[in-house]
């Protein structure tokens, strides 16, 4: 993928404070060098194996299959490296090169806390200090989360600012990085603000598409014709893809939050009803008001209640190569029951929104067509706003 | 020529910052006239943004007031005009990209021009991506002015090299807001500043105090006060416009 001066098409940029432009080009030095470090890619490639559990399964869901009857279905297992999500993929990078860029603080936003708890981690195991920033609403959907990040040697800060959710977070932790730079790096979680995010964390995560490339070719003796993956700013999705960009033949289909609805005010969807905009670092698409005010988003899933997209996948849906899909709430979690009943499997609430997707493709499907979905995470931490859902009051 | 010139010319300016429409249109109106009234040299207009990322608390809460009362892009314009008809006073807007970006660049310029609007700061457009906006803007009269902040080092001279208007150096690491003490080495900043181009450069963040303002405006040629102000808006509600005053006369009398 082209990615000249950290873009993709027009997509992309660094439009950021004054104040972080040197950090930022000490970042993207420091990753250019040691991407092709053969110690940094050792060190971390012993992270992932022994300490993450990859490879990830690549799981033949049998079951789904025939219940769906068309479509053979692989679920990509993220749900199984340690801490619960792909998000400990790009966090074991971007941690382990703050340390070699003798930083000792690592800062995060987080949504539904899975990249706030992957941070928490790593920082324990490497012994940095580490700050979370967590929208308020977020610190209650996922209470859990939180303590858990507290267990791990975080401080977590609840921001009570704006509309209180991600995007707040992400206000609040380049806040803070504005103000202490020096030992400070500011871990994104997903592929968005300003280069070199976007191309880290995408370089980090596409350690998912090279495993089940490999993992369906041995298994099939082919390629897929789908890979699904859900979609908030895009971290799993594009890790899930990136392989397969120069496959033409493998679909590639995001699935986005469309909350109670595209059609209502309340949903996260922003390939649908976004337009073009400069915010959080990045040209991309935005949910926003015609003045340009960034929308308030909803989402029942924390983690893909964000109202703008990465750039590079702004950049995939305008040439075409890959699609993206509305799921609402109802259709999600309707997912995350049916996986849960079928296969044994819970996914996370942010996951459920490919399933959902692949309920409704994969019917239409050949039987001998093939369908690699995503489980970005498992879905323990949304048991109980599940069961508000469908109104059994339990709390955590 | 520029009108940001007039505010530097010999003297050393008072800027002055507030947020368009904080609490509403009309006291806004009010509080942006006994500024200037009471001798501010060069007024910040602040277009509210719902995510204002270089701003602390301060400001933040006054983009929610003014954006709450009803406040938009097409109403900071209004603002503008009707004070350029009564003053002369230089004005400049300070608002994020995707205010400016997603109204589109070309008409945003040309309307807050024709509103006598002078410059623009934009805090997250930095050097990197001033191609965005500086034709677009420079096509309609309107200076780009460029941000210079404690981290910058190197690169200092290149973007003092590519200035219009003043240049706003950022006195603090952190976002705007209070602080009680300033302790970046500011006059190596300036003299690096200086040796690249004779644009004025003027120091914002954290100043609130006569004392304050007296010490930067030996390093500067100008002083920007911004959340010291605002907090004033949000004490007095309606009755700001004496307190301001009060304040902004108290601070030039101290440059």
């Amino acid at each position: 993928m082209k990615n000249e001066h950290g873009r993709f098409g027009e997509f992309g940029g660094q439009y950021i404070p004054e104040t972080l432009m040197n950090e930022i080009h000490k970042l993207e030095e420091a990753y250019e060098y040691y991407k092709n470090d053969p110690e940094f890619t050792a060190e971390l490639d012993k992270l992932m194996r022994e300490y993450a559990g990859r490879p990830s399964l690549l799981y033949y869901a049998e079951k789904m299959t025939k219940d769906l009857g068309g479509a053979k279905i692989y679920l990509k297992r993220e749900d199984l490296n340690h801490t619960g999500s792909h998000k400990i993929n790009n966090v074991l990078g971007q941690v382990l090169l703050a340390k070699k860029m003798g930083k000792t603080r690592v800062i995060a936003e987080t949504g539904a806390g899975q990249h706030g708890v992957a941070t928490a981690t790593a920082a324990a195991l490497m012994d940095m200090e580490c700050e979370i920033f967590m929208g308020e609403e977020d610190t209650k959907r996922q209470a859990l989360n939180v303590f858990r990040m507290e267990l791990l040697g975080a401080k977590v800060h609840a921001v009570k600012t704006g509309t209180k959710v991600l995007k707040d977070a992400v206000n609040e932790a380049m806040r803070e990085w504005t103000s202490r730079v020096d030992d400070t790096l500011y871990v994104l979680g997903s592929v968005m603000g300003p280069h070199p995010f976007p191309t880290i964390v995408r370089d980090f995560q596409s350690v998912i598409s090279k495993e089940s490339r490999a993992q369906i070719l041995e298994a099939e003796g082919r390629l897929p014709d789908a890979v699904v993956a859900c979609v908030g700013g895009g971290s799993n999705a594009i890790g899930s893809f990136y392989e397969y960009i120069k496959d033409e033949g493998v679909a590639l289909i995001g699935c986005e939050a469309a909350g109670r609805g595209v059609d209502t005010d309340e949903n996260a969807a922003t390939i649908a009803n976004g337009s073009m905009g400069i915010f959080h670092g990045m040209k991309s698409l935005f949910c926003q008001d015609k003045y340009g005010q960034i929308a308030p988003v909803y989402s029942i899933s924390a983690g893909l209640d964000y109202p703008g997209i990465g750039p590079e996948h702004a950049y995939l849906n305008e040439i075409g190569r890959a699609s993206y899909v509305p799921i609402t709430d109802e259709e999600a979690v309707s997912a995350f029951e049916y996986l849960s009943r079928t296969e044994g499997i819970i996914p996370a609430i942010e996951s459920s929104h490919a399933v959902a997707h692949v309920m409704k493709i994969a019917p239409e499907m050949p039987k001998d067509s093939i369908i690699i979905c995503t489980i970005s995470g498992r879905g323990d931490k949304d048991v109980a706003a599940i069961a508000r859902y469908r109104g059994v009051e339990i709390y955590e | 020529m520029s009108r940001i010139k007039d505010a530097f010319t010999d003297k050393k300016a008072f800027i002055a910052f507030l947020t368009a429409g904080d609490p509403d249109y009309e006291t806004s109106l009010a509080n942006f006239r006994a500024v200037i009234e009471a001798g501010a040299d060069l007024i910040e207009i602040g277009i509210p943004f719902s995510d204002p990322i270089a701003e602390g608390p301060v400001i933040q809460e006054a983009d929610i007031r003014a954006l709450s009362s009803g406040m938009t892009t097409d109403r900071v314009f209004e603002l503008a005009a009707e004070l350029r008809r009564d003053y002369d006073i230089p004005m400049v807007f300070m608002t994020y990209a995707n205010p400016v970006y997603h109204y589109g660049a070309d008409v945003f310029f040309e309307k807050a021009a024709a509103a006598g609007v002078d410059g623009i700061i934009i805090p997250d457009c930095p050097f990197e991506e001033r191609g965005e906006f500086a034709e677009t803007a420079e096509r309609h009269g309107i200076d780009l002015i460029s941000m210079i902040a404690p981290t910058s080092e190197d690169r200092i001279k290149t973007i003092a090299s590519d200035t219009k208007g003043f240049i706003y150096v950022v006195s603090s690491l952190g976002v705007t807001g209070v602080r009680n003490e300033i302790t970046t080495d500011l006059s190596s900043i300036l003299a690096l500043i200086k040796e690249a181009t004779d644009t004025p450069a003027a120091i914002g963040f954290g100043i609130s105090k006569p004392e304050q303002a007296e010490r930067m405006s030996k390093l500067a040629d100008g002083v920007i006060v911004g959340s010291a102000m605002v907090r004033i808006v949000a004490e007095y509600g309606k009755d700001a416009p004496k307190h301001l005053a009060e304040y902004v006369k108290s601070m030039k009398a101290a440059i």
